[in-house]
C-alpha cells in the first residue's frame, strides 16, 4: 500500500499540479476588497479536491493558486473551499 | 368578475422561479367552466353546440361577443378551460417512464417500495444529499431502485407474491404471471399507484407536495379555452378549426363511444377496443409522433399539430418564437458587388430605402430639411411616411394626405418626421450564418437604382459572402442612442482587425491581389496616359510625381504609384508571398524582387501580393497601417488604392484559358517517362509484398506498408511532374500569377489541370471498394496498381477517362459528405457555447464576469489583452518596434 505522505509528494511534485496557498485572513479579505466580491462569487474548489485535503483547507478559506500563463506567464486564480 | 379590474398598473413582479408539477382532477373540476360531451361543433344554423368544443364558456373571442362566464369582451376576457370527464381512465403517454419506474419499485398489493425499511430510509438519505449537491444525478436516483425492487420476488411489508412488469412503449404495461401475459388496465395502474404512499414517493422522484403520482392517469381531461385554439373564418364564409379542435373532436367521440358500451352492457372485448382506441387518440393528442400510436390526421393525409408539435422542432414555440423573433424595420435582398462604393457603404434600393423609415425630431436646425421630406410624400424619395405632431398628439400617415405643402409648413419644433432613409443614415447589415463578431456590421447607406443590396468585394471575407445568389439582411437602429452606439462600435471601418486573432480580416482576395502584383512587379512600366487612369481611379488629387524613366518617353513604375498612398513613415520589411521556391530569398539583395522593403512611406522593393494586402494576414503591411494610423486611415487605403489595383487589372487585362496550362511535348514526354518508371517501382514493391520480401514498417501489417509505400510513391510522382510542368511555363502565364502571388489557386491547381490529377482517396485511403475483389470490372480481381485503385494519370486539361471520372467523382463525393456532417454538427456546438457564454461580459476592473457578478476568469485572457490589438497574438512586438526606430533614424 502506499504510504499517504508519499502521495502528497506525487501529487505536489506534479508538473501539472500549480502552487496552491491558503491565505490567510487579512489576505482573503484584502482580495475580497480588490476584486468587489462576496466569496461566493468566486470560482469554487471542492474540499475533497486532493489539494485541498493536503493544505487542509475548511469551508469557506480561500486558495490562491499560481499558475504558468502562456499569455501572461504567471496568472494568480482564488477559489472559495465548498464543503461539497 | 373581470380580469382587468384587480391588475394595478404600476405593480411589478420578479419571477423567482417557475416550478412544474401535475394538476390534479380536482383542479381540472375546478377550473372547468363547461363539460364537452358532444362531438358536434356547430348546430345546423352555424351556432356553436353547448356542450360542444366551440361552447361559448370557452371564452369569447368573436368581435363583440360577451363571455357567458366572465362577462367581458374578447379583448378581456383571458378564455376559460373546459374538460371531459373520461369513461374510463387513460394513462398520460409522456410520463410512461415515470409510471414504470414507481410500478417496478412498488408492491402490487401494499403500494410500499420493495425493498426493507432500514433500506428505504438509507436510501432516502443518499437522495436528499445527492438532491442537493447533484439534483441533475438525483434525477436518475429513482431508476437505480427500480432496478434494486423490480428483481425482489415477494414484498417484505406485506408478503404478497411479486410479478415481472413490462413496458411497451408508450402506454401499455404487462404483468407476466405464471399463466401469462397479462395487461394492466390503466385503472389497475391508478388503483396501484394510489396505494404508493407519500412517504415512499420522494425517493421515486415525486414530490408528494406538488404532485400524486395517481395523476399521471387521467380520469378528467382539460380542454383548453377557444383562444389556443383559434378558428378561421375564409373568405368564402368557411370555417377551418384548429388542429387541437379537431384533436379533441375526436376525443370527445371516442369517449362518448366507450361510454355508450358501457352503458349497454357491450361485450369486454368492444369495451376493450373502446378503451385502447380513447386512450391513443388521448395520446396522440399530447403528442401526434409518439412510436406505436395510430396518429391523427386530417382527411388527406397531413398529420395534425397537436400539443408537442406546437412547441417541438426549430419552427416550434421555443425556438420559432421564443429564441427567434421577426423584426420591424428591416429588408432582405440578394446581393450584388460594387467597387466603386467605400467599404463602409452599402448600396440600399430606393424601393427599399422609401418604406425603411427613421424618425427625426424637427429642430431649428432641420425644419427646412424636414418640411422638404414632408414636401415630397411617402412615394417619392427622399420623402416621409408620417408625421407625429406632437403638440395635437396626433400621428399623419401620408399615404392618406393630399395637402403635402399645407402640411410641410405646419411643422412645428418638437415634431417628429418618419423620413426615408437617405445617404449617410447609418444601418446594420448582417449575413447569416453569424458565426462571428463581424457578421453584423454597420454601415452607412447609399440609396441606388436596382433592386439589391450593394457591397464594396472587401466587405465580403468578414460576412464570408459572394454573389452566387446570397441574400442578405438590412436593420434601421432608430433611436439616437442606438444609432450612436452603431456608428461607434459596429461600422465596417472598425472591425478592419479581427477580434479572433490580431490581423486584418479585410483586406484584398482574388482579383485585387492579381492586380497588386501586376501593378508592383518590377516589369510594369506605366505611360503617362495609363497612370492618370490608376490615379483618377483611387481618386488621387495630388500632383503627377516625376516620373522613373525620361527617355524615349516619360514611364512610371507600380511602386511609385504605390508609394503615393502609403502614409509618411511608414517602415515595413518582408517576404512577399511569392517569395517561395525558386523565387525565394532572405534579405534585401533579392534577385527575385520578392523582398517587400517600404521605407518612410515609399515601396523601395518586392511586389504587393497577398502577404502585403491580403485579407486574413496578419502582420501584412495593411495590418500595420490600420494598427499605427488607425482605421479611418486603413479606410482611405482600401478604399483608393484597391480601386486602383483593379483598374490595373483592367488596364492589362487578365484571364485564363487552356493555353495557360499547356505544356510542350517535351514535358509530356518526360512526364510518361517519370510515370512508367513510378509504375515499374510500385509494380516491384508489389511483387516483393507478393513474395513476403517486403520490408514492414514498424507497427504496421505487410499491407498497411505496402499501401504506404505505394501512397508515397505516388504522391512523389505527382509531385515532381507538377513542378515539370510548372517549370516549362511563363512566369506570366496568368493562372500561374494568381497561384503564386496568393489570389486563387494552389499549385497543387495547375498540377492537376497541366500534369495529373493523381491519387484519389475515400477516408484517407485508396479507393478499394466496389466489386468483390476490385474497385470496377475492367480490372482484374485483386489488381494493386495505381490505376485500379483510383490513380488518375490524366489531367483537366486534355481529359479523363471514364474509369477515372469515376474514381473522381467517389472522392468528390466524400468532400461533399463531409461538409455537409460538417456544417450541421458545427453549428450545434455554436449554439450550444453560444447559449453558456452570451452573458458573460469584460468588467471594468478587467474581470471577466457572469449575469449575477459571479468572477469567471480574474483578468481576462490571464494577461487583459485584447486580441484586437495585437500582433498576431503578441501584445508586443520588439521587431517592429525597431523597425519603426529604423525609419525614423533615415
Ligand atoms: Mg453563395
Ligand atoms: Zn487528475
Ligand atoms: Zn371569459
Ligand atoms: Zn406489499
Amino acid at each position: 500500500m502506499p504510504s499517504k505522505v508519499k502521495e502528497e509528494e506525487k501529487i505536489l511534485g506534479h508538473y501539472l499540479v500549480p502552487k496552491h496557498r491558503i491565505l490567510s485572513l487579512e489576505e482573503s479579505i484584502e482580495v475580497l476588497k480588490t476584486l468587489g466580491v462576496r466569496p461566493w462569487q468566486l470560482p469554487r474548489i471542492s474540499i475533497n479536491d486532493p489539494i485541498v485535503r493536503i493544505l487542509n483547507g475548511k469551508p469557506g478559506d480561500i486558495i490562491e493558486i499560481e499558475r504558468d500563463s502562456p499569455t501572461a506567464g504567471k496568472y494568480k486564480a482564488y477559489r472559495v473551499v465548498v464543503s461539497y | 368578475m373581470s380580469y382587468t379590474s384587480n391588475y394595478k398598473e404600476n405593480e411589478k413582479y420578479l419571477i423567482d422561479r417557475i416550478h412544474f408539477s401535475l394538476l390534479s382532477p380536482i383542479e381540472i373540476r375546478k377550473m372547468a367552466k363547461v363539460t364537452v360531451i358532444r362531438p358536434e361543433i356547430y348546430e345546423a344554423d352555424g351556432s356553436p353546440v353547448s356542450g360542444g368544443v366551440r361552447d361559448p364558456h370557452f371564452g369569447a373571442i368573436e368581435p363583440g361577443e360577451r363571455c357567458p362566464v366572465c362577462g367581458n369582451t374578447r379583448e378581456d376576457c383571458p378564455g376559460h378551460f373546459g374538460k371531459i370527464d373520461l369513461a374510463r381512465p387513460v394513462l398520460l403517454p409522456h410520463l410512461g417512464d415515470k409510471i414504470d419506474v414507481i410500478l417496478q419499485s412498488t408492491c402490487r398489493n401494499c403500494g410500499r417500495i420493495l425493498l426493507p425499511d432500514e433500506k428505504i430510509a438509507y436510501l432516502t438519505n443518499i437522495y436528499e444529499k445527492l438532491k442537493e449537491k447533484w439534483p441533475i444525478l438525483a434525477e436518475t436516483f429513482s431508476d437505480e431502485i427500480a432496478k434494486q425492487a423490480s428483481s425482489v420476488s415477494e414484498c417484505p411489508h406485506c408478503g404478497y407474491k411479486q410479478f415481472k412488469l413490462k413496458f411497451t412503449k408508450p402506454f401499455n404495461f404487462y404483468e407476466v404471471r405464471p399463466e401469462g401475459e397479462i395487461r394492466l388496465t390503466p385503472s389497475e395502474i391508478r388503483e396501484r399507484l394510489e396505494r404508493v404512499q407519500d412517504k415512499d414517493i420522494k425517493v421515486l422522484g415525486v414530490d408528494p407536495k406538488a404532485a400524486r403520482p395517481e395523476w399521471m392517469v387521467l380520469t378528467v381531461l382539460p380542454v383548453p379555452p377557444l383562444s389556443v385554439r383559434p378558428s378561421i373564418t375564409m373568405e368564402n364564409g368557411l370555417r377551418a378549426e384548429d388542429d387541437l379542435t379537431h384533436a379533441l373532436v375526436e376525443i370527445v367521440r371516442q369517449n362518448e363511444r366507450l361510454k355508450n358500451f358501457l352503458s349497454s352492457n357491450a361485450p369486454e372485448s368492444m369495451v376493450e377496443e373502446a378503451w385502447q382506441t380513447l386512450q391513443n387518440v388521448i395520446a396522440a393528442y399530447i403528442d401526434n409522433e409518439l412510436p406505436n400510436i395510430y396518429q391523427l390526421s386530417h382527411r388527406g393525409r397531413k398529420q395534425l399539430k397537436t400539443i408537442a408539435q406546437r412547441l417541438k422542432g426549430k419552427e416550434g414555440r421555443l425556438r420559432g418564437n421564443l429564441n427567434g423573433k421577426r423584426v420591424n424595420f428591416s429588408a432582405r435582398t440578394v446581393i450584388s458587388p460594387d467597387p466603386y462604393i467605400s467599404i463602409d457603404e452599402v448600396g440600399v434600393p430606393e424601393e427599399i430605402a422609401k418604406i425603411l423609415t427613421l424618425p427625426i425630431v424637427v429642430t431649428s436646425y432641420n425644419i427646412e430639411d424636414a418640411r422638404k421630406f414632408v414636401l415630397n410624400g411617402p412615394y417619392n424619395w427622399p420623402g416621409a411616411m408620417f408625421v407625429y405632431k406632437t403638440k395635437q398628439n396626433v400621428k399623419i400617415d401620408l399615404r392618406y394626405q393630399r395637402n403635402y405643402r399645407q402640411l410641410a409648413e405646419s411643422l412645428e419644433i418638437g415634431d417628429v418626421v418618419e423620413r426615408h432613409l437617405i445617404n449617410g443614415d447609418i444601418v446594420l447589415f448582417n449575413r447569416q450564418p453569424s458565426l462571428h463578431r463581424m457578421s453584423i456590421m454597420a454601415h452607412k447607406v447609399r440609396v441606388m437604382p436596382g433592386r439589391t443590396f450593394r457591397l464594396n468585394l472587401l466587405d465580403c471575407a468578414p460576412y464570408n459572402a459572394d454573389f452566387d445568389g446570397d441574400e442578405m439582411n438590412l436593420h434601421v437602429p432608430r433611436l439616437e442612442e442606438a444609432r450612436a452606439e452603431a456608428q461607434e462600435l459596429m461600422l465596417v471601418e472598425n472591425q478592419i482587425l479581427s477580434p479572433r486573432y490580431g490581423g486584418p480580416l479585410i483586406g484584398g482576395r482574388q482579383d485585387y491581389i492579381s492586380g497588386s502584383y501586376l501593378l508592383t512587379v518590377k516589369t510594369t512600366l506605366l505611360t503617362k496616359d495609363e497612370v492618370s487612369l490608376l490615379l483618377a481611379a483611387a481618386n488621387y488629387k495630388g500632383k503627377m510625381p516625376e516620373p522613373a524613366i525620361i527617355k524615349p518617353e516619360p514611364l512610371w513604375t507600380g511602386k511609385q504609384l504605390i508609394s503615393l498612398f502609403l502614409p509618411q513613415g511608414l517602415n515595413f520589411e518582408g517576404r512577399a508571398k511569392i517569395n517561395a521556391g525558386e523565387l525565394k530569398c532572405d534579405n534585401e539583395k533579392c534577385f527575385f524582387d520578392s523582398y517587400d522593403i517600404i521605407s518612410n512611406g515609399k515601396l523601395l522593393m518586392g511586389v504587393f501580393d497577398k502577404n502585403a494586402i491580403g485579407a486574413e494576414q496578419p502582420e501584412n503591411v495593411l495590418h500595420y497601417i490600420t494598427l499605427e494610423y488607425g482605421s479611418e486611415k486603413a479606410r482611405e487605403f482600401l478604399d483608393n488604392v484597391f480601386r486602383m489595383f483593379i483598374r490595373m487589372l483592367e488596364i492589362k487585362g487578365f484571364s485564363i484559358s487552356l493555353k495557360e496550362v499547356e505544356i510542350p511535348n517535351e514535358a509530356k514526354n518526360k512526364i510518361s517517362n517519370m510515370v512508367e518508371q513510378a509504375k515499374n517501382e510500385i509494380q516491384q514493391f508489389i511483387n516483393d509484398y507478393k513474395e513476403g520480401n517486403l520490408e514492414v514498417i514498424p507497427g504496421r501489417t505487410p499491407e498497411e506498408s505496402l499501401e504506404l509505400k505505394i501512397i508515397q510513391r505516388l504522391q512523389k510522382l505527382r509531385d515532381d511532374a507538377g513542378k515539370l510542368a510548372i517549370s516549362y511555363m511563363d512566369p506570366f502565364n496568368n493562372a500561374f500569377i494568381m497561384a503564386r502571388t496568393g489570389a486563387r489557386g494552389s499549385d497543387i491547381n495547375i498540377t492537376q489541370m497541366a500534369a495529373m490529377l493523381g491519387q484519389q482517396t475515400v477516408r484517407g485511403k485508396r479507393i478499394s471498394r466496389g466489386f468483390r475483389t476490385r474497385t470496377l470490372p475492367q480490372f482484374k480481381p485483386g489488381d494493386l496498381s495505381p490505376e485500379a485503385r483510383g490513380f488518375i494519370i490524366g489531367n483537366f486539361r486534355v481529359g479523363l477517362k471514364p474509369y477515372e471520372v469515376f474514381f473522381h467523382a467517389a472522392g468528390g463525393r466524400e468532400g461533399l459528405v463531409d461538409t455537409a456532417v460538417k456544417t450541421s454538427q458545427s453549428g450545434y456546438m455554436q449554439r450550444r457555447l453560444i447559449n453558456a457564454l452570451q452573458d458573460l461580459y469584460v468588467a471594468y476592473d478587467g474581470t471577466v464576469r457572469d449575469s449575477v457578478e459571479n468572477i469567471v476568469q480574474f483578468k481576462y485572457g490571464e494577461d487583459g489583452v485584447d486580441p484586437m490589438l495585437t500582433y498576431h497574438g503578441k501584445a508586443v512586438n520588439i521587431d517592429r518596434i525597431i523597425e519603426k526606430a529604423k525609419v525614423n533614424e533615415k
